[in-house]
């Protein structure tokens, strides 16, 4: 991994608002997707494709790559985007999202797409795929890493729950989850539906690394995930708290943008929003 | 008679036949399979003995991983070794592996095309005592539905530890189905067993010496199309019938899917009469999927034996098969109510 300098930090947070903007314009023109998730997770997914993981968009099938799993396969749009600006397949694919004959179906399926590790969209599964992964990789005597990414929502299915006991059981060292920790889900805040915390405690009483950060922090986001590297007893779980819809106003922190549809004119205040990053920096648009 | 072609057991009909339960061969075949290729892993969910995982776990316990109760995970991490060079093979109950973790199998297997493949042991309502929670009777149909999934269901422990070892060598999903008790070996190690292609068993009696089992064009009466344990059944029937004077071919169709629709069609143009036999619900199963090809190639009447829109229950496993009308008996009255509405066209 390289250093993160002022100049990477910025590059990063440009290219998250860029995952941003596509997300809404992707989900604006399918006319239906979630639109909170993957806005709150861009920064994580820049921090990813553009910084953390050890890939190659020429080489998707690259047997020593570092996989990123995502177990939430509904956020599906910021991963898109941020494989197509890695260079996975062509930028003006995202416009297909969802549309008959595309690669980029409603929830991500292995195979059609370059760069799209398993299969998801049902919820719960994933942690446990990834877990397969890493033990292959375990076996084989391989020295990529593994990394699940979820919702906290999610935790409510009884096959995660397998999973993390599985996880903690077979010390899989070399396997890092991160969790969106935005606090809602379909029918409201994940406190409500059904009580998560004590979160942190559950993962430790489980024999899991926790480490919790600000998942809006790109520093936070990749020492967190370097310290995931040097815990080899032990998977890591990293928390990472974030603000569902994060970069819009009207949509920051409320459930019903979970899977909401624009109505005139939301999508392009949306991206008037974005493009200055709520006014903090001058934008490329301008 | 049986097809001398296919090589079969010839002491079937002795009353001391040899018996075995059809999971056994699931457990040699494993370690058989498992010792010719190195990516070969097994799971289980907490029942390593009775599923015969045991012998493998023994031989190579770095690739035997035990998952506890919990079929969902093991589906799914399956899943993840079967995309990553692995071949898994995951073994419970029927009614909890393909039945509690059917929509894991549904999205991370079949459709994310992973190379799992699924054993479903205690299948069939021969599983006895254990009642009805326990006997699945719905899992071909569960698993027959899915694209890509391949489904199999051997007739006895030589046959079970074939289709392990070739299931292992078919890249992809499949669904390997096998009973509890000791049930009569059919076949020896000479039958033969390709996946996807039905056996002849049974040929009309007055085919005697033909080469290759049954002439070009003979004709029978009706044709028995059964598979797992039951087609012991099926050709103790096929006896019974020929001995009243009614000739009969019985096919092992082990293979459920991909069907051999080629060899069924066939065998049913020159019979005309068809019953099938599985001990499954009708629905959805080998009768389903045989009717499912008849109807679109060859309609002719159809009589099914099998578990009939019912749950099992407690009982011995041949007062069950009794009780439920999978004995020889009911084939033979199923076999002779197909002939009659055949005549009656």
């Amino acid at each position: 991994m390289e250093p993160l300098t002022e100049k990477k930090l910025e590059i990063l947070a440009l290219t998250a608002n860029r995952l941003r903007e596509d997300v809404i314009r992707m989900v604006s023109r399918a006319g239906s997707g979630h639109i909170a998730g993957p806005l709150d997770m861009a920064d994580i997914f820049a921090a990813m494709y553009f910084h953390i993981l050890n890939h190659d968009p020429k080489r998707p099938d690259w047997p020593d790559r570092d996989r990123l799993v995502l177990s939430n396969g509904h956020i599906c749009p910021v991963q898109y985007a941020a494989l197509a600006h890695a260079g996975y397949f062509p930028v003006k694919e995202l416009e297909t999202l969802r549309q008959l004959g595309t690669r980029l179906q409603g929830h991500p399926h292995r195979g059609v797409l370059p760069g799209i590790e398993t299969t998801s969209g049902p919820l719960g599964s994933g942690l446990s795929q990834t877990s397969g992964i890493a033990l292959a990789a375990r076996l084989d005597g391989k020295k990529y890493r593994v990394y699940c990414l979820t919702s906290d929502g999610e935790h409510e299915e009884g096959n995660y729950w397998e999973a993390v006991m599985f996880a903690g059981k077979n010390r899989l060292g070399n396997l890092t989850v991160i969790v969106d920790r935005n606090n809602i889900q379909i029918d409201g805040f994940t406190e409500n539906v059904m009580p998560l915390e004590p979160f942190a405690e559950k993962y430790r009483a489980f024999n899991w690394h926790v480490l919790e950060i600000d998942g809006h922090n790109f520093e936070e986001i990749a020492a967190a995930t370097a310290e995931a590297k040097a815990i080899h007893e032990q998977p890591t779980v990293i928390i990472a708290h974030t603000i569902p819809g994060k970069g819009v106003d009207f949509m920051e922190n409320d459930y019903l943008w979970h899977s909401k549809t624009f109505k005139p004119g939301e999508a392009e205040h949306a991206l008037v929003e974005l493009r200055t990053l709520q006014g903090k920096i001058k934008s490329e648009h301008q | 008679m049986l097809n001398p072609e296919a090589k079969l057991n010839p002491h079937l009909f002795d009353s001391d036949v040899a018996q075995a339960p059809t999971r056994d061969g699931y457990g040699t075949g494993l370690v058989a399979a498992a010792e010719e290729n190195p990516n070969i892993v097994a799971l289980t969910a907490d029942l390593a003995e009775s599923t015969r995982t045991d012998a493998f776990a023994k031989k190579f316990p770095a690739r035997f991983f035990e998952l506890g109760v919990a079929e969902q995970n093991m589906a799914t991490v399956a899943a993840g070794l079967g995309i990553t060079g692995k071949i898994p093979f995951i073994a419970s109950y029927a009614t909890f592996s393909p039945g509690r973790n059917w929509e894991q199998i549904r999205t991370t297997v079949a459709y994310n095309d992973s190379n799992v493949k699924i054993a479903g042991h205690h299948a069939g309502i021969s599983v006895g005592p254990d009642g009805a929670t326990h006997q699945a009777t719905e899992d071909i149909a569960m698993m027959r539905t899915l694209p890509n999934m391949k489904v199999i269901a051997p007739c006895d422990a030589l046959e079970a530890r074939k289709a392990t070892i070739a299931s292992a060598q078919v890249w992809g999903p499949v669904y390997l189905r096998f009973q509890r008790e000791k049930t009569p070996v059919i076949t020896t190690d000479e039958t033969p067993f390709v996946p996807g292609k039905a056996e002849i068993f049974w040929v009309p009696g007055h085919e005697k010496g033909v080469k290759n089992g049954i002439s070009r064009g003979a004709k029978a009466d009706v044709l028995i199309v059964a598979c797992g344990a039951l087609l012991y059944n099926a050709l103790v029937a096929a006896r019974d019938l020929e001995d009243a004077g009614i000739s009969v071919i019985v096919l092992n169709m082990h293979t459920i899917k991909p069907l051999d629709e080629k060899t069924l069609v066939e065998m049913a143009k020159r019979t005309g009469a068809v019953v099938t036999v599985e001990e499954h619900q009708v629905m959805g199963g080998l009768g389903g999927a045989v009717a499912e090809a008849l109807a679109r190639h060859v309609p002719v009447p159809q009589e099914f034996i099998g578990m009939h829109d019912t749950f099992g229950e407690s009982g011995a496993p041949e007062e069950l098969i009794k009780k439920y009308g999978m004995a020889p008996k009911d084939i033979v009255v199923a076999a002779k109510k197909a002939l009659k509405r055949k005549k009656a066209l």
